[in-house]
């Protein structure tokens, strides 16, 4: 990480959004605070219903009727070409004409399930009419040629997507459209939920390419939300690790991967088994996770970590600077998590692949 | 060797999709397995690991080709012989969520198979279903014999299924993509309470996965077969594949696939395909159904010849022209 960060282009502080259910409050987001700097790549990783997908639905404020946000500012800064702020607004303050235009314009959002983002019955370039029009953009041959471009970028054939409907086109190709369509206003932000999920491998990498690639061109933060740490090391340049609706560890990637230091992102390490790790070291995180509406006092992780102390139990920590003022985690044990948790012969100790055993 | 628990020989299957449009969804597929071994099919959607799944559970019939459970041929069987078959060769779905009963409790969903085929009743059926309980590691077992699928998590719901397929004491299990629905933090206890059921009670297991990695994991001690449209393209002890992937196919899956270490992941050498576009079913290229994307092409003969399945080595075989060096 370099001493000066890049300026931050949203900065989330305090959000707390819970949903209403019938057996109480769910606090799927709990005080987060959070900044996305400009062109950076930013992964929130956890294990379903931890509260990342509803992070990035709290940004555009797309959350259903059940949710609702309870405090905190979600502040967004516009740059101008020679990186000046040029505007800076309270996602939460927009009126919801505002909010239509913010969510296209500064930031847009690729939900997971790539088919039921589209309209089934319309064309793909109706669908790009569509939100041209919704947001007095280029219509007609203009806009065909701006999405032929956009098209181009994503690695697909233009010609056939264009006047396809999305049934037609594979997984793969609709999670481009959609990233394509994304992009069609220029955002400097793009959410990203599950890019990857239910893809292929070959498929996947496609799309991991395509969004590297657009990275280095268009520079624009991307925040992506995945259960997937590969990807996260493949893409991201911080890696948040989001638990029971807190982040609980933060930092640049590389050293997120050599020093982690949350005993739960420790935890999700060991968790996946990698083509290069030996058997002996993958393990599961015991337990499960914690009932979002009646939660474990303290931190929330104690009923599963392995260092879980009488403090623990207690006191739910913050996050603090560890290694680096760049690497936060949350844990009053952070200082002997790695070593205590990940002996030297971890798997991303060993640059080689793992020797066969007899 | 001794005889194979499953033995399929040249099976295929094909699925009427219009009036005189067939596809093929497995073709030809030789392989044995013998008792108490875990095999792991891998391959992308559509490749028909899931069908070959189903054959051998003897939910679908191969429409050419035979299927042997030990050494008998199943398609004939009738009976008492019949339902050996089925009773020994157990299947554990994808979706815990839709493959239990919502409106049965625990202890009715595995009681079912333990009064009908064990004839147990009473406090025998009580213990029974505690007992299967705490092989998968649902413990203290009597917690969950009240409650209903939807009061338990996805990897609690999971062992309940492979407990069921456990009621009926089977030699054989067949898992299809049975953690993919799983929370990463808990998918390896759940395949190792998978592979210690395995080691206890002799089981065979086939694992049907999409992921390598975790293929690896799971057939440590065993065997990955990696399938493409319908063939087997490469079948070879887990570690020895992933280390020393001889067909084209499975090294492109292979540098593919994202590592969980930045620095490896982004510097990993990777081999880029030919063409991006899977051939559809409906219009299988001819010769080897790789060749219009793989990266060794050769020309003709890839174009014109089907290549077997034939040993390279001691354990791996490999359907592809290519010689062995390259």
């Amino acid at each position: 990480m370099t001493p000066n960060p890049a300026p931050v282009t949203l900065s989330i502080r305090n959000l707390t959004i819970e949903y209403q259910a019938k057996r109480g409050k769910v606090q799927a987001v709990r005080q987060i605070n959070l900044d996305v700097r400009r062109s950076e790549a930013l992964a929130l990783i956890g294990e379903s219903g931890s509260g990342k997908t509803t992070i990035g639905l709290g940004i555009v404020r797309l959350l259903v009727s059940t949710a609702q946000i309870t405090s905190g500012e979600m502040i967004f800064r516009r740059f101008d070409a020679n990186g000046k702020v040029e505007k800076e607004f309270d996602i939460r303050k927009l009126s919801p004409e505002q909010m239509r235009s913010f969510r296209w314009k500064d930031c847009a959002m690729v939900f997971q399930a790539a088919l039921n983002a589209f309209n089934p019955v319309l064309k793909i370039r109706d669908q790009f009419a569509d939100t041209a029009r919704a947001h007095g953009y280029l219509q007609g041959a203009a806009l065909k040629k701006r999405a032929y471009e956009l098209f181009g970028l994503v690695r697909l054939d233009p010609e056939r997507v264009w006047n396809s409907y999305p049934h037609e086109l594979s997984g793969g190709m609709r999670q481009r459209v959609l990233i394509a369509l994304g992009l069609l206003l220029d955002a400097p932000m793009l959410i990203l939920d599950e890019p990857t999920t239910a893809l292929d491998i070959l498929t996947q990498r496609n799309i991991m390419d395509v969004l590297k690639d657009l990275r280095d061109r268009l520079r624009f933060s991307l925040v992506f939300i995945s259960h997937d740490l590969s990807l996260a090391a493949e893409l991201a340049d911080r890696i948040a690790t989001v638990y029971a609706g807190r982040i609980v560890e933060i930092g640049n990637v590389y050293d997120t991967f050599q020093n982690p230091q949350h005993p739960y992102t420790i935890g999700l390490m060991k968790a996946v088994p990698t083509l290069t790790a030996h058997r002996d070291n993958v393990s599961s995180i015991p337990g499960s996770p914690p009932d979002l509406i009646d939660m474990p006092t303290g931190c929330k992780f104690h009923p599963r970590c392995p260092l879980a102390v009488e403090k623990c139990r207690k006191e739910e920590p913050t996050l603090v600077p560890t290694t680096s003022p760049e690497h936060l985690a949350a844990c009053w044990r952070w200082m002997e998590a790695k070593q205590t948790l990940m002996p030297a012969s971890a798997p991303s100790d060993s640059p080689e692949t793992s020797r066969s055993q007899p | 060797m001794t005889q194979p628990l499953i033995e399929l020989k040249n099976v295929s299957r094909r699925f009427q999709v219009k009036r005189n449009t067939f596809i093929t969804a497995v073709s030809d597929v030789s392989l044995q397995i013998a008792p108490g071994e875990v095999v792991c099919l891998v391959g992308e959607s559509g490749c028909g690991k899931t069908t070959t799944g189903k054959m051998i559970a003897g939910l679908l019939a191969p429409s050419e080709g035979q299927i042997l459970f030990e050494g008998q041929d199943v398609t004939g069987l009738k009976g008492a012989a019949w339902e050996r078959y089925r009773l020994g060769v157990q299947m554990v779905h994808q979706d815990p969520y839709a493959s239990l009963n919502p409106t049965q409790t625990i202890f009715d969903i595995l009681a079912a198979p333990l009064q009908r085929h064990r004839a147990l009743r009473g406090a025998d059926l009580r213990a029974g279903v505690v007992d299967v309980l705490e092989s998968v590691d649902l413990t203290p077992a009597v917690d969950f014999l009240d409650k209903f699928p939807h009061q338990l998590s996805g990897g609690q719901r999971q062992r309940v299924s492979v407990a069921r397929a456990l009621t009926v004491n089977p030699k054989f299990i067949i898992a299809d993509e049975a953690v993919s629905m799983v929370d990463v933090s808990i998918r390896i206890s759940l395949l190792n309470t998978l592979l210690q059921l395995k080691e206890r009670n002799g089981l065979a297991v086939l694992f049907i996965t999409h992921d390598l990695a975790l293929a690896k994991y799971f057939a440590w001690e065993g065997r990955v077969g990696v399938m493409y449209l319908g063939k087997l393209a490469e079948i070879a002890p887990a570690r020895q594949l992933v280390e020393a992937p001889q067909h084209p196919y499975t090294r492109v899956l292979l540098s593919a696939i994202p590592e969980a270490d930045p620095e490896r992941t982004r510097h990993k050498q990777r081999i880029e395909l030919r063409s991006m576009d899977v051939p559809s079913l409906l219009r299988l290229p001819s010769g080897c159904a790789f060749h219009p994307r793989c990266p060794f092409y050769m020309g003709d003969v890839c174009k014109t010849s089907v290549p077997a399945l034939t040993l390279r080595g001691d354990q791996t075989w490999v359907s592809c022209h290519l010689p062995p060096s390259a």
